[in-house]
């Protein structure tokens, strides 16, 4: 093997703090090493020429670059040498920035250690082989998860883009957060006006299927080729009868149940259909709510439905899609305020969140854009709102910022001036946070036009004493307590995860950052990716956001996923597992560790059984390596040969050094 | 509602270490009297520490907490030797310093200091309770219920649990820190009415009644009259240092206070009138605010005047 071995400097980042010639120079001695080069950017184009031109005049077998983490380059690096010629997996790359030049300033030892790791490189590079990837067909289909903002707008982008698309929805109808709200921030304009047209292209489109009412129960394969299972919960109504003529709600006596649309503000019947631009505009069931379901009697719904659809004996279905690309689109949850006790949300009628608050303002919500006191029905003198509720707050474990309260707030003290001239409107807020286009002149619209009054400091308590909710909280610009007594407050509560969504992650095999949001490919370069190929982030199911951001995330997804599947055939990783049948005893021990269910046991002509992995599902974890007892599995580029001549190599060096 | 149980008090009769606290051995001598007496009728066995000392309190936690936690560890340390497994103090302020020293016996090094600073080997191992929280572990609402043989129509109680019961909340444990309920429970399983009190948690000034009257006399008298407005006919605390402030220095409250005829009881003192226990021997007689008229009202299985006003408020039992 003829070996080339690049130091790269990368400027200072490494140079400043490691001695890249020593490093090069003490590569040159190692065995079947026939070149060794510093390099100022290895990875820029000058430094990838040079790569290339030194395997074309010195015939090259193999390529060691010195640099960063492999997570930054290594396919910058191996593209490099295949276009040289090379097989890519002749290649090794040996991290001395992030675990050598970034970690200590010893510039002896860190040159010490980078020598080290790049013998452990060579000695590795020595036992590789050219690996052949191979080519597999593709689902032309996507799934997206979850029917918010987000999400529509991902399925339509994908729609017009050309593939098929099939939208999941737990709830009756599509439509998120963004349906129960008013009106939107900066523009306050209508949210229905501006959400409903693209709900209805959702329904109208001819690429895309709807599942609403459906939760995804299952999910396997991988890249191009995953199969999802669904589950289509029973609505206890035929939704190709349903009309959505609505006559089954005015006629339903079950009047009592949790209106969930309305953030139970109000309450409402059994069946029905949960606002008027549902999409799809059919009739659902709350088993827990119908007199039928839960008690056997009454059924009045199925004598007065015109087309028959009521079904009371409807159970949950499971269908099968196969995909090549899903994208998350799950959203949030508001925050639920009964957790600071010194708020008395749950327990004073006048105290409720912002959401709650957005249907009242609504005019199809339950007091018809009335803003009212809940106790009684009369219209607030004094509103306040209080900012950050649930959000930076570390005594609830969530130190994050929400990003769309301080907004929202702003938004809803407008409108508590239009809905109420004459109230007297308070902010207490800790910031405010208003970066976007447009922001910080409507927070100050609604400071000096809208006579806002904003009281910088939190809300040490709510009580309520008579008729009144009296806020405490200090004026820390004034350094002085304040005590209002309100008529209406409201929390502006902060954001989590969906229920759910720690679930949905581990079906699609994705990762979840501490508080649960889903975790991007990489925060900055890779924002809608995945570490799982074929798996899209769209919405505040990444990160809480507001409906600008979610919309172009929306469409960033579904612009990944027409990239990914414009191509037939997608390339697979050749970093699979391998059975070496001669060694296998069949045990089947790999199959019960193995994570993808990617191995199965077939059976020998002399009618035993051996393990044999399917090159397209194994996702190269390894795990089955450590669980065979006989070494009878081994992942290729990561053999037991390779990582022993990189530890030999090791400890070698560390012998000579002691 | 429903108390939040946090530290695991268990239902057992084990008998419990007890330590009064100075107060109760001074200013609040009712309150020790009415804890022993009504543990002796819901057969609650205390035995109290040996040669107990002081825990601590306001001027060793001002000098420094590892001070606070040693001298309250002595008498944990004691109430070990002695055989028993559980401490209670009737006091909140005796049983932050306890709570204190079990924190930092939880710890090699923090142990290994106390021990050095008290002259003891510290373990870990031996909670501390109040009072109250054992109360209602160990006898519970069903049992208070069960064993009330005087109703307490008459009395419609604010709830006054203080600053130091349930916070700071990882140390104490105990019940909701801004909504407790357990003395409410209690109280009403004993037949009572109680108001919804919205001051349950607030500050009475504690200790600064010495260094900065008008601190106190303000902060308390907020909270006597936010009782009145409430429809209470009397406050019930669980601390010796909020008693005084609210009962001793009625007088020199503030404004919206200073004339508030409503007495401050102790909940051991309003439990034991509803076991049956003598007014007298509850130590309801030395109080500053007089409670005559209300354990009248209470022994007579009358309602108090007023009542019509404070239903509005208060919820029923």
């Amino acid at each position: 093997m003829k070996i080339g071995v690049f130091v790269c400097l990368c400027g200072s980042n490494i140079a400043a703090t490691v001695d890249v010639e020593t490093v090069a120079e003490s590569a040159r001695g190692l065995p079947d090493v026939a070149y060794a080069k510093a390099e100022m950017y290895a990875c820029s184009e000058p430094g990838q020429a040079a790569i290339r031109a030194a395997i074309e005049e010195r015939g090259l077998t193999g390529v060691v670059v010195a640099s960063c983490s492999p997570r930054m380059h290594e396919n910058t690096f191996r593209r490099a040498v295949e276009r040289a010629g090379l097989n890519p997996y002749l290649f090794e790359m040996a991290n001395i920035r992030e675990h050598v030049s970034w970690v200590s300033l010893d510039k002896a030892a860190n040159t010490r250690k980078a020598s080290e790791l790049v013998r452990a490189a060579v000695e590795k590079l020595r036992c590789n082989r050219g690996l052949q990837r191979s080519r597999f067909d593709v689902h032309k289909r996507a799934m997206v998860v979850g029917g918010g903002v987000a999400g529509i707008q991902a399925a339509l982008d994908l729609a017009e883009g050309g593939l098929t698309v099939a939208l999941v929805e737990r709830e009756s109808s599509i439509g998120g957060k963004m349906a129960k709200l008013d009106k939107t921030f900066p523009t306050v304009d209508c949210s229905t006006c501006i959400l409903g047209p693209k709900m209805v292209d959702v329904a109208q489109h001819p690429n895309i299927t709807l599942y609403a009412h459906s939760e995804v129960e299952s999910v396997s394969g991988y890249v191009g080729n995953f199969s999802v299972k669904v589950r289509r919960r029973a609505t206890f109504v035929d939704w190709t009868k349903c009309t959505g003529c609505g006559l089954c709600m005015e006629k339903c006596p079950s009047r009592k149940g949790p209106d969930r649309f309305n953030e139970r503000l109000a309450t409402t019947t059994a069946i029905g259909i949960p606002f008027p631009q549902a999409i799809p505009k059919k009739a659902t069931i709350d088993p827990d709510a119908c007199l039928r379901l839960t008690k056997g009697k009454c059924g009045v719904c199925a004598k007065v439905c015109p087309t028959g659809a009521i079904d009371f004996e409807m159970a949950d279905e499971m269908i099968e899609e196969e995909v090549g690309a899903i994208v998350a689109a799950t959203g949030y949850d508001v925050f639920d305020p009964a957790a600071c006790a010194e708020y008395g949300a749950g327990r004073h009628p006048d105290v409720i969140n912002s959401l709650q608050y957005e249907r009242m303002l609504s005019a199809s919500g339950p007091t018809r854009g009335h803003v009212v006191r809940p106790s009684d029905g009369r219209e607030p003198g004094t509103v306040v709102f209080v900012q950050c509720v649930g959000s930076r707050d570390l005594s609830l474990g969530r130190p994050y910022c929400s990003g769309f309260c301080c907004m929202a707030t702003a938004k809803q003290a407008v409108l508590t001036r239009d809905h109420v001239p004459d109230a007297e409107i308070i902010v207490f807020y800790i910031d405010i946070r208003a970066p976007q286009k447009g922001y910080e002149e409507f927070v100050n619209r609604a400071r000096e036009e809208y006579g806002v009054r904003y009281c910088r400091g939190r809300v040490s308590s709510i009580y309520r004493v008579g008729d009144k909710t009296v806020v405490r909280g200090a004026d820390t610009l004034l350094g002085a307590q304040m005590e209002v007594e309100a008529d209406l407050v409201v929390l502006a509560v902060g954001g989590q995860p969906s229920e759910g969504a720690r679930a949905l992650a581990e079906k699609l095999r994705i990762s979840s950052d501490q508080y649960g949001f889903f975790m991007e490919g990489h925060p900055k370069l890779r924002p809608v990716e995945t570490n799982t190929a074929g798996v899209f982030l769209a919405g505040a199911c990444q990160g809480l956001k507001d409906i600008p951001s979610s919309v172009a995330q929306g469409s960033a997804a579904a612009a990944k996923a027409l990239v990914l599947l414009s191509r037939d055939k997608l390339e697979s990783d050749p970093q699979v597992a391998r059975v070496n049948p001669k060694r296998c005893i069949g045990c089947g021990k790999c199959v019960s560790v193995c994570p993808f269910g990617a191995i199965r046991l077939v059976e020998t002509r002399f009618g035993t059984q051996v393990a044999e992995v399917v090159e397209a599902v194994c996702q190269g974890c390894g795990v089955c390596n450590v669980a065979c007892m006989d070494k009878a599995i081994q992942l290729d580029h990561f053999t037991d040969d390779q990582i022993l001549a990189e530890v030999n190599a090791l400890c070698r060096e560390w012998r000579v050094a002691n | 509602m429903s108390a939040k149980k946090t530290t695991g008090a268990k239902a057992t009769d084990a008998p419990l270490a007890y330590y009064p606290g100075c107060s109760q051995t001074g200013t609040a001598v009712e309150y020790d009297q009415s804890s022993r007496a009504l543990c002796a009728a819901l057969g609650l066995e205390l035995r109290e520490v040996p040669d107990w000392s002081c825990c601590g309190a306001s001027p060793a936690h001002g000098r420094g907490k590892e001070l606070q936690a040693a001298m309250a560890a002595r008498n944990v340390e004691l109430a070990r030797a002695a055989g028993l497994e559980e401490l209670v103090t009737p006091c909140p302020s005796c049983l932050a310093a306890l709570k204190t020293a079990e924190a930092y016996a939880a710890s090699e090094t923090g142990r290994e200091r106390l021990s050095a600073l008290c002259g003891l080997d510290v373990q870990p191992g031996l909670p501390a309770r109040s009072l109250l929280e054992v109360v209602h572990a160990r006898v519970g609402i069903e049992g208070i219920a069960g064993r009330t043989a005087h109703p307490l129509a008459g009395l419609r109680a604010a709830t006054y649990y203080g600053c130091l019961l349930t916070r700071p909340a990882e140390l104490m444990a105990f019940d909701d820190a801004e909504n407790p309920v357990a003395m409410d429970e209690l109280l009403l399983a004993a037949g009572a009415e109680v108001v919804d009190f919205p001051f349950k948690t607030e500050c009475c000034g504690a200790s600064f009644g010495v260094p900065k009257r008008e601190l106190v006399t303000h902060l308390s008298g907020r909270i006597v009259a936010m009782a009145e407005r409430c429809g209470a006919n009397a406050i019930v605390v669980a601390c010796p240092l909020c008693h005084q402030n609210l009962d001793l220095r009625r007088s020199q409250l503030g404004p919206e206070g200073k004339g508030a005829a409503l007495p401050v009881l102790y909940f051991t003192q309003a439990l034991g009138l509803a076991l049956g226990l003598e007014p007298r021997a509850l130590g309801l007689n030395r109080h500053a605010v007089s409670t005559d008229a209300l354990v009248r009202d209470v022994l007579a299985g009358r309602t108090a005047a007023g009542e019509s006003s404070a239903a509005a408020h208060g919820r029923s039992s």
